[in-house]
């Protein structure tokens, strides 16, 4: 069968993205997503991977050669992070708005200032409204599926929009992790040929990202809007058929032993297997406790979220970004408002913790779902609790 | 486009508002965005067209008689054909009165 191989996973990422075989690659490199685009360019100067790779000035360019890439009608690759997506940030909207199937992996970073390389989701947060398909992943497997899946779902013809792979900066992308790679020609089968279906052509001329009066923006936004919740379907599509292919099932909300839980804990991203440990952990002592892991952040998953916590008491959720001045935890805000209007749902604890890199270990998990259970019990003055600051 | 921009409903549009029609964009009656007007005194019009040269919106062009005159449904009243004429043809006029 196949062979797992030990390798960096941002190494794996580059290696499932020449899988995908892209006809374009434009990037600047930013750390920590640098290994995935160094080892694209590797691939591309050694003639293993038959793309246009552009180097670029800045990642406003970078994604600005996407647009004109994906335009006419070329399979695209980004990758960013951090600080790069923030100046990108305007084009990321225009990607989305119009309609262009390009395929960036963000090697999630915080955003300064103070200045730090390491990893929190709030360059994640930053473009959460961009109208980007958002796909969150927690180790290499996820990483280099997810990066395969989602060039099929942004060119599925029911879907045209840009995705993002989010994926930790250095608790992924600088880890060694043992990663089976699917083959190439069942790749093949399962990618088809990137057509979309207006693209750029001297014979069929047309325009694109134009000037909109206001008596068609409206329109164009709820065109937009319908589109991307009607993706849904699509993704679900492509994940279940890439179960059947490579072994491997993805869903929007992935449910660890919260089926009767009590008290649930939700997590994304890389910390979600050690809150898992710690959930093995209170379990083994006899603690009705459960993970629910977010996987898809846009569109965002109301339905699966109402099901996978209906009849809990309690509902945990752990961010790693802060809105600041609002809500505290952007997840635990989105989740407030997925379950507000229902007659029944458990009461939402808001956690902020693993800030700019700092560890939530199995310890922290435990600390963080007992105190959960306290202030939902007790109720507490503060719109969320953020863990482990130092008075 | 075959409806105008006030009828077409979002499932009209093509994705990612993507203009598949050339030249539509003159469909658009950008002329409402007028606050001022030009209003004319051809007597003095020597037909030298440098109102048209000057007009940032290029919507100026001979009349039958060849005395030249802004297209109201694009004209924007910015009023450079009026500090422009060498005879002063071209007042402004606010648009309410």
């Amino acid at each position: 069968m196949t062979t797992r191989i030990g390798v960096e996973v941002s190494i794996a990422v580059a290696d499932a993205v020449k899988l995908a075989n892209p006809d374009v690659v434009a990037a600047y490199p930013i750390t920590p997503q640098t290994h995935i685009v160094e080892h694209l360019a590797e691939l591309v100067a050694n003639g293993e991977l038959d793309a246009e790779y552009i180097p670029v000035e800045s990642e406003h360019s970078a994604m600005s050669a996407c647009l004109g890439s994906a335009a006419a009608g070329a399979r695209t690759f980004t990758a960013t992070s951090s600080q790069g997506l923030a100046l990108m940030n305007e084009v990321v909207y225009v990607a989305s708005s119009m309609r262009l199937p390009i395929i960036m992996s963000v090697a999630n970073r915080a955003l300064s200032s103070p200045l730090s390389i390491w990893c929190d989701h709030s360059d994640m947060m930053s473009v959460r409204d961009t109208g980007w398909i958002q796909i969150i992943t927690e180790n290499g497997q996820q990483a280099v599926d997810n990066t395969i899946c989602a060039f099929r779902i942004g060119e599925d013809r029911r879907v045209l929009l840009p995705v993002m792979v989010h994926l930790d900066g250095f608790n992924l992308t600088h880890v060694i992790e043992p990663i089976i790679f699917p083959g190439q020609e069942e790749v093949d089968r399962f990618l088809p040929p990137n057509n979309y279906p207006l693209p750029l052509n001297p014979d069929r001329p047309v325009a694109m990202g134009d000037f909109a009066p206001p008596a068609i923006f409206t329109e164009a936004k709820w065109a937009q809007e319908v589109n991307i919740r009607n993706s849904m379907k699509p993704i679900l599509e492509v994940w279940d058929e890439f179960n059947r292919i490579f072994g491997r099932q993805y869903a929007p909300v992935e449910k660890y032993h919260s089926d009767g839980a009590r008290v649930i804990l939700m997590t994304m991203g890389s910390v979600s297997e050690t809150a898992s440990v710690a959930v093995d952990e209170l379990r083994g002592a006899g603690q009705e406790v459960g993970q629910v892991r977010l996987r898809l952040w846009r569109p965002f998953p109301f339905d699966a979220l109402r099901r996978a916590v209906s009849g809990a008491d309690v509902l945990i959720v752990m961010d790693r970004a802060i809105s600041l001045g609002g809500p505290g935890g952007p997840v635990a805000s989105e989740v407030k408002a997925a379950l507000y209007n229902l007659p029944e749902k458990p009461r939402v604890v808001s956690f902020v913790a693993g800030l700019g890199g700092r560890d939530i270990t199995v310890t922290d998990f435990k600390n963080i779902i007992k105190r959960g259970v306290e202030i939902a019990a007790g109720g507490s003055p503060n719109e969320y609790e953020i863990y482990g600051v130092r008075e | 486009m075959a409806k105008s921009e006030h009828e077409l409903t979002w499932k009209d549009l093509e994705i990612g508002c993507i203009v598949t029609d050339p030249g539509s964009a003159r469909q658009y009656e950008s002329g409402t965005w007028r606050s001022q007007r030009p209003t004319y005194d051809f007597k003095k019009c020597i037909k030298c067209g440098l109102c048209a040269l000057n007009c940032p919106e290029g919507c100026i062009g001979p009349n039958k008689e060849g005395h030249f005159e802004a297209d109201m449904f694009y004209c924007k009243g910015c009023g450079v054909c009026s500090r422009e004429c060498p005879t002063r043809v071209i007042t402004m006029a606010e648009e309410e009165e």
